[in-house]
């Protein structure tokens, strides 16, 4: 991670670890990845593995308007002013890497109305497998793609599947059924991703999440450390 | 020490201060009609920089000038009487603020964002802004002028597929009509705070609150 | 021969729960008349000779001025029609319209329309100073064209101060003498009768007036500070006048 650099001067910049009154501010990990490969599901299922441990917010970047942000609303993973959503002009990839001064301004509304928070995820709107986000923004990031946009999207690479800290494959209850092989994903993934970690998942279960969670806990606490 | 090159920077459509996400009032026009064509682009394009386009760049070269960009901010908002829009004008205050003071960081900047924590109205900023990077009056006055129309074409062309070509031949045929608004921003501004045009355009108003209701939309304005 | 002529108003209460004149001054074009008030307590004026002014290069200025208390209502007896002057060369037409109010004032400023005839050229300047307790209602409708004729050209700014601090501004600008893009898509439409109903009234500080959008070509909207400025937009001169009836009627006090 990249967050042993405080900026010096007036300006608050993205990366600053310090909130402007000397306080350190939450941990910011960014999920990003192709449409319908269950980013939303995957915040959702964090959120609710997490939240009696962890105080979390989420910012969510639709393609239209807010639909994200009210699907976790709907699904009441965390209350209402925990999540905040910001309108990208239908260019979510520019709003979490080229442009990122809304979603800067989203999480620091976040610490400043329901702060101090732990952890704050930040989801980009579903989008191409070049859009990664920001260091200016996220400490970390998380690309999740599915067994069902294909078995070749791990060869393929690509800024997501290539540097994300971690690569979620998600759906693997699907693979029998759209004929994906875990095994040539998990491979192809490896020799892309060298020593950057690689789960699966699935989120019909409760416990379907674990493996991410586990890997946001261990962030949290190099983060905290 | 006025720098040609940093305008450039300044009016870069790159420059990340959060206009991406807007489409100056075209998304509701496009949705009544009102925009069908590049010929609708240059029209709604010429009404918006000779009314708002107008007014907020001689705000932006008054604050470039060094009047009080309180009392600006006031004054735009007097001159912006939907809430919509001046939440709009606010928030993107905001975003170009904390662009502005990573790249021309200046004591008048951090004192303005001081004293309007929330944003101060996008045209002051950037009139900060520009005395911060080198620029003159003018110079903030093109910058905001450009702003008007070029928000607007980039929209048009996601919203209605417009031929990206046509769209940017729009804004090169606006060219004249912009360095105009420019010299008559910056020569009231030069007049002082009480010389400032206040030129509306009742349909931006009236769609503007309108828009910012919608439950399913593109752009945030 | 162009004309200069200054109408002024002054109210003040009467002492005895009234509001009284204790100046009404017409001038040239500009005839006033004390008529019925229909509500009790207010004087009411209305301004009945401007029918066929101003023309190309006239001047006209009404000064309106209500003292701490005084309730005062102005209207006019028909609307008032900007037409070309005789010289080709007379100029723009002026009309200037000052409004002050004090302490606990209200001025309720409700002329008919002002029609702009083809050829003409007008520049309307209204101006209220308003006392942080001051009321005011005022209502400007610009009707752009008699029927089947093109508009002539008409700048309006409207500026308003409470407490000496700036609360509206506002210019608008049509008509062939007009920049470019007046009758596009971002400012008129193609609409020939714009209007605008400010209410300022303190009460708003305690009850905010949320915004309300009024159909598709009309908009309420809160101002910074106690004041709501309706915006409509019609194709004709009737159906402005019934979106700007609803909106003040949306805005009286039950």
């Amino acid at each position: 991670m990249h967050l042993d650099h405080t900026h010096q001067g007036p300006a608050a910049v993205g990366a600053d670890a310090a909130r402007p009154d000397g306080t350190r501010r939450a941990l910011r990990i960014g999920l990003g990845g192709p449409v319908g490969s269950g980013k939303t599901a995957t915040v959702a299922a964090l959120c609710r593995a997490l939240r009696d441990r962890l105080s979390i917010a989420v910012v969510t970047n639709d393609i239209y308007t807010r639909e994200d942000a009210a699907f976790l609303l709907r699904n009441a993973v965390l209350p209402p002013e925990r999540i905040q959503a910001v309108e990208t002009g239908a260019c979510p990839h520019t709003a979490i890497r080229d442009d990122i001064s809304a979603n800067l301004e989203a999480v620091e509304d976040l610490e400043d109305a329901v702060g101090p928070l732990d952890l704050i995820l930040v989801e980009s709107g579903g989008d191409n497998l070049t859009a990664t986000f920001s260091k200016g923004l996220v400490d970390a990031q998380v690309f999740v793609i599915d067994v069902a946009g294909g078995d070749d999207i791990p060869r393929k690479g690509g800024p997501g599947v290539t540097t994300a800290d971690l690569l979620v494959v998600n759906k693997t209850d699907l693979a029998p059924y759209v004929g994906s092989d875990l095994d040539r994903m998990a491979r192809d993934a490896a020799a892309q991703r060298g020593e950057l970690p690689v789960v699966f998942t699935s989120l019909t279960s409760a416990e379907g999440v674990a493996p991410v969670a586990d890997w946001v806990r261990a962030q949290l606490a190099a983060w905290t450390a | 020490m006025t720098t040609r090159a940093a305008l450039l920077v300044l009016a870069d459509g790159r420059f990340p201060a959060g206009g991406h996400a807007h489409s100056g009032g075209a998304e509701p026009a496009v949705a009544a009609g009102r925009i069908r064509d590049a010929q609708d682009l240059a029209d709604y394009c010429l009404g918006r920089l000779h009314t708002t386009g107008l007014t907020s760049a001689a705000l932006a070269a008054a604050a470039a000038h060094g009047l009080d960009p309180l009392a600006l901010d006031e004054a735009a908002d007097a001159r912006t009487p939907s809430p919509a829009l001046r939440a709009v004008a606010r928030k993107l205050g905001r975003q170009l603020m904390r662009a502005a003071r990573a790249t021309w960081p200046s004591a008048e900047l951090a004192a303005l964002a001081a004293a309007r924590p929330r944003g101060a109205h996008q045209p002051v900023v950037l009139g900060l802004t520009a005395r911060a990077a080198g620029l003159g009056p003018e110079d903030a006055a093109h910058c905001v002028a450009y702003e008007t129309v070029s928000g607007p074409a980039t929209a048009v062309v996601r919203l209605l597929s417009l031929d990206p070509f046509e769209a940017t031949a729009v804004l090169a045929r606006l060219t004249p009509a912009l360095d105009r608004v420019a010299a008559q921003a910056a020569a009231a501004a030069r007049e002082g705070i009480g010389a400032l045009p206040a030129a509306s355009a009742p349909l931006l108003d009236i769609t503007a609150e309108a828009h910012a209701a919608w439950p399913v939309r593109l752009f945030a304005s | 021969m162009s004309v200069q002529a200054t109408a002024r108003i002054t109210a003040a209460p009467d002492g005895c729960g009234s509001t009284a004149l204790p100046v009404l001054e017409s001038d040239g074009p500009l005839a006033l008349r004390r008529t019925r008030s229909a509500a009790a307590g207010r004087a009411r004026v209305t301004v009945v000779g401007a029918m066929s002014a101003p023309l190309g290069g006239d001047r006209l200025a009404v000064e309106v001025r209500a003292e701490a208390g005084a309730r005062l209502t102005v209207d006019s007896a028909a609307a008032t029609v900007a037409l070309p002057g005789a010289a080709q060369d007379a100029g723009p037409a002026s009309y200037d319209i000052r409004i002050e109010a004090g302490p606990g004032a209200e001025v309720r400023w409700l002329p008919e329309q002002l029609v702009c005839a083809h050829r003409s050229a007008l520049t309307m300047t209204t101006r209220a100073e308003l006392a942080p307790t001051a009321r005011l209602v005022l209502r400007e409708e610009q009707v752009l064209g008699r029927h089947g004729e093109p508009t002539g050209t008409l700048t309006t700014r409207l500026t308003v101060h409470r407490a000496g601090r700036p609360l509206l501004d506002q210019q608008l600008a049509y008509g062939p003498g007009a920049s470019g893009g007046w009758d596009g898509p971002a400012v008129l439409g193609g609409h020939r009768a714009v209007g605008q109903l400010l209410v300022v009234d303190p009460a708003y500080e305690e009850e905010p007036v949320p915004p309300t959008s009024l159909g598709p070509t009309a908009v309420l909207t809160p101002l910074t500070g106690p004041g709501v400025l309706v915006t409509a937009l019609a194709p004709d001169a009737r159906l402005l006048r019934g979106l700007l009836d609803e909106a003040l009627e949306r805005l009286s006090p039950r």
